[in-house]
């Protein structure tokens, strides 16, 4: 039986996780056993060709050629899986979409006329259809191996969506936000990173985008109501890593349309 | 006429999308260009407006490869802003984090990226099946290193312990103690790495090079220290910018770093090891004699056995570091912010990262500007692929990409962070 193949593709990113790959150094041996690495460019010279069981897909669509790009991808691919917060949400980059792409173009380069690139950071399922998202910022490997073996298994995939807080309880982590007055967004984030930023005694910043359902309108209110933040706060609060996810947007744009 | 083109569209084994185009016209070598095409993030531009202590968490999204570095870079600039400066445990602690994303990015580098090259594999995987226990070596070392930045970090990709003036969280005194056992193996690990790179079979190509590194009178540079060059350049890091410059070329959306406006020069773990040779700790000096290292080495091909050098020199700090350790009085030092600029080089696992940011006084960021070391690299590794083409251009051109390939690679480019990656293309007439 031929083993099914895996190809990892990069648009707009930091490289952050498809590293995580390679950061499985106790699996990683025995992925290459299991699956036919056809095509990770980050690892290997060797390019193989499609159609390819599983892609993992990580970064944003930022440019005319990667938006056709994305295409090609799609066609190849069984499953297409999108990894982390450029490929789900756009990425910290999707924070031109809030701004004048010109402007840091100018910002950036002497040159800019050199350079290609679309108004927006976009998620690649703004452009094809995905059959499964992982989030963060960035992914947990160990999430990463159990969506693989899931899908190799022919299962499909199923990982909590709660929110970071329901993790802070059950590691019996003390409230940033009850006990310091820290503005957490714990609340409202999906969970997968194990609380980690609480356990190190700080706030949640949402690494793993909005959760299923989030209530961030409430949130926000406690922010500015008890918290004392203003709204110049409240935008950068939710525009970060996943600023492109909708309820982190939307939220943010509450807070610039009362402002102007 | 007779044209031929050699072309890499997609260049693997590097950190970010590059291209390579190398054209020869008959027998005589045409033109040689490094194309960059990862799209640009524009970081500089949308960290205007953010929160001066939001830096050391955005821009670590920069590069998931050395997100420490930039971490770094920014926290002591920002810090420098304020009118801050750590000492004592705090400051001992941000070199253990450097050591260990040192040792998981060269071993990522020496093991995963680059001996396939040496060996003639496409991959590490590939290699796991003739070489198991070299991988397994590899993996092992990476690991540890992996462990330290987890460990302090939070996690390994995007550390989230990181504050201005320190840390959020000091983890518990025994932790670092168990690490420090684990990093005894790997420094035995690193010292066999040395032994087993020093048996790779090196291309004959050296150029007469302008190394850049810092340099500090007590230590190997990590966090502080003058920029120096191998051409007697001594410079306070707040006047970075009166020799070194910026310059965008149509072919990359990558900025080329020149000195003195005209001066290609070198970063990296090879101008570091030359230029700090005697700041390296005792068994990575006798590591060094054994394996035959020549000082002021200029064959780019060797930068694996610097990376090996630093990656003994890494273990060895990082126990030295555990070791010594107090605790601090608290894990970190209030920075409150002061309208101004500030300015820090730190040493990234490839070369010299230099941030400066204004701020205002409410410590909001009106200004950023970020040089990676792969932008400073780029001038030299198109500069030495001009050289190699020309050396090796008799050669099959399924040889002659490999080849070229591995003399990019020699400086493990990072395009995520240089906002470049490579294709190759040869053209021969």
């Amino acid at each position: 039986m031929t083993k099914p193949s895996l190809a990892v593709w990069k648009f707009a990113s930091c490289d952050g996780c498809q590293l995580s790959i390679l950061d499985c150094e106790d699996e990683l041996l025995a992925i290459a056993g299991a699956v036919d690495i056809a095509n990770f460019p980050e690892a290997s010279r060797e390019v193989k060709p499609g159609p390819y069981t599983v892609s993992l897909v990580e970064g944003s669509i930022t440019t005319p050629h990667d938006r056709e790009r994305i295409q090609e991808v799609r066609a190849q691919s069984g499953v297409l899986v999108a990894i982390g917060a450029c490929a789900t949400a756009g990425g910290i980059q999707a924070l031109r979409n809030f701004s004048d792409v010109k402007g840091f173009t100018d910002a950036v380069y002497a040159s800019p006329q050199y350079i290609s690139t679309l108004e927006t950071s976009t998620a690649i399922s703004d452009h094809v259809k995905v059959d499964f998202e992982l989030h963060g910022c960035p992914i947990d490997k160990y999430q990463l191996i159990r969506v693989l073996t899931d899908l190799l298994q022919g299962r499909t995939p199923l990982l909590p969506s709660e929110s970071v807080c329901l993790d802070c309880k059950r590691a019996g982590v003390v409230c940033v936000m009850v006990t310091k007055g820290e503005p957490c967004l714990g609340p409202v984030t999906h969970t997968g990173c194990n609380a980690l930023c609480p356990s190190y005694n700080r706030a949640c910043f949402g690494c793993f985008g909005p959760k299923n359902t989030p209530n961030t309108t409430a949130l926000a209110d406690r922010c500015t109501e008890n918290l004392g933040l203003e709204d110049e706060q409240m935008i950068r609060l939710f525009r970060t890593f996943n600023a492109g996810a909708p309820a982190f947007r939307t939220e943010s744009e509450r807070y610039e349309n009362q402002n102007h | 006429m007779k044209t031929k083109t050699i072309k890499v569209d997609y260049l693997a084994r590097v950190e970010g999308e590059g291209a390579l185009s190398i054209a020869i016209q008959d027998n005589k070598l045409d033109h040689v260009h490094l194309k960059i095409f990862e799209p640009p993030r524009f970081f500089e531009g949308f960290m205007r407006g953010r929160e001066f202590s939001e830096a050391p968490d955005i821009t670590a999204r920069i590069c998931g490869i050395c997100p420490v570095a930039y971490q770094m870079s920014s926290a002591h600039a920002m810090e420098a802003a304020c009118g801050v400066t750590l000492d004592g445990p705090l400051r001992e602690l941000r070199r253990l984090l450097y050591c260990g994303e040192w040792i998981e990015s060269h071993v990522l580098h020496m093991y995963m990226l680059h001996a396939p090259d040496f060996l003639g594999y496409e991959s590490a995987i590939h290699m796991a099946a003739d070489h198991a226990e070299v991988v397994k070596r590899g993996l092992h070392m990476k690991k540890v290193g992996n462990a330290i930045v987890n460990l302090l970090g939070g996690r390994e990709i995007h550390p989230i312990n990181v504050r201005l003036g320190g840390f959020y969280k000091i983890p518990p005194l025994e932790k670092f103690r168990e690490l420090a056992e684990q990093l005894k193996t790997v420094r035995d690990e690193a010292v066999t790495t040395a032994q087993w790179a020093a048996g790779l079979d090196f291309p004959d190509f050296t150029q007469d090079y302008t190394f850049v590194a810092l340099s500090h009178p007590d230590e190997y540079p990590f966090n502080e220290g003058r920029v120096i060059s191998s051409d007697g350049l001594d410079l306070d890091v707040n006047d970075y910018e009166t020799r070194f410059k910026e310059q965008h070329e149509e072919r990359s959306t990558a900025l080329h770093s020149v000195l003195d406006n005209h001066i290609t020069y070198f970063v990296g773990p090879l101008a570091r090891v030359n230029l700090n040779y005697d700041q390296l700790s005792l068994l990575t000096r006798q590591v060094a004699d054994d394996i035959c290292w020549e000082r002021g080495c200029n064959n780019p091909f060797k930068s694996i056995l610097a990376r090996a050098l630093e990656t003994i020199y890494a273990c060895d700090e990082a126990i030295r570091i555990i070791d010594e350790l107090e605790m601090p009085e608290a894990p970190f030092v209030p920075v409150e912010p002061k309208a101004g600029v500030g300015c820090a080089a730190t040493e990234a696992p490839r070369g010299i990262l230099y941030h400066r940011y204004t701020i205002d006084e409410q410590g909001l960021i009106q200004n950023a500007k970020i040089v990676p070391p792969t932008s400073q690299n780029q001038r030299v590794i198109e500069k030495d692929l001009y050289h190699f083409v020309e050396q090796v251009m008799h050669e099959p051109d399924d040889k002659i990409q490999w080849q070229c390939e591995q003399a990019i690679r020699n400086y493990d480019p990072c395009i995520s962070c240089s906002t470049h990656f490579l294709n190759l293309k040869v053209t021969r007439s």
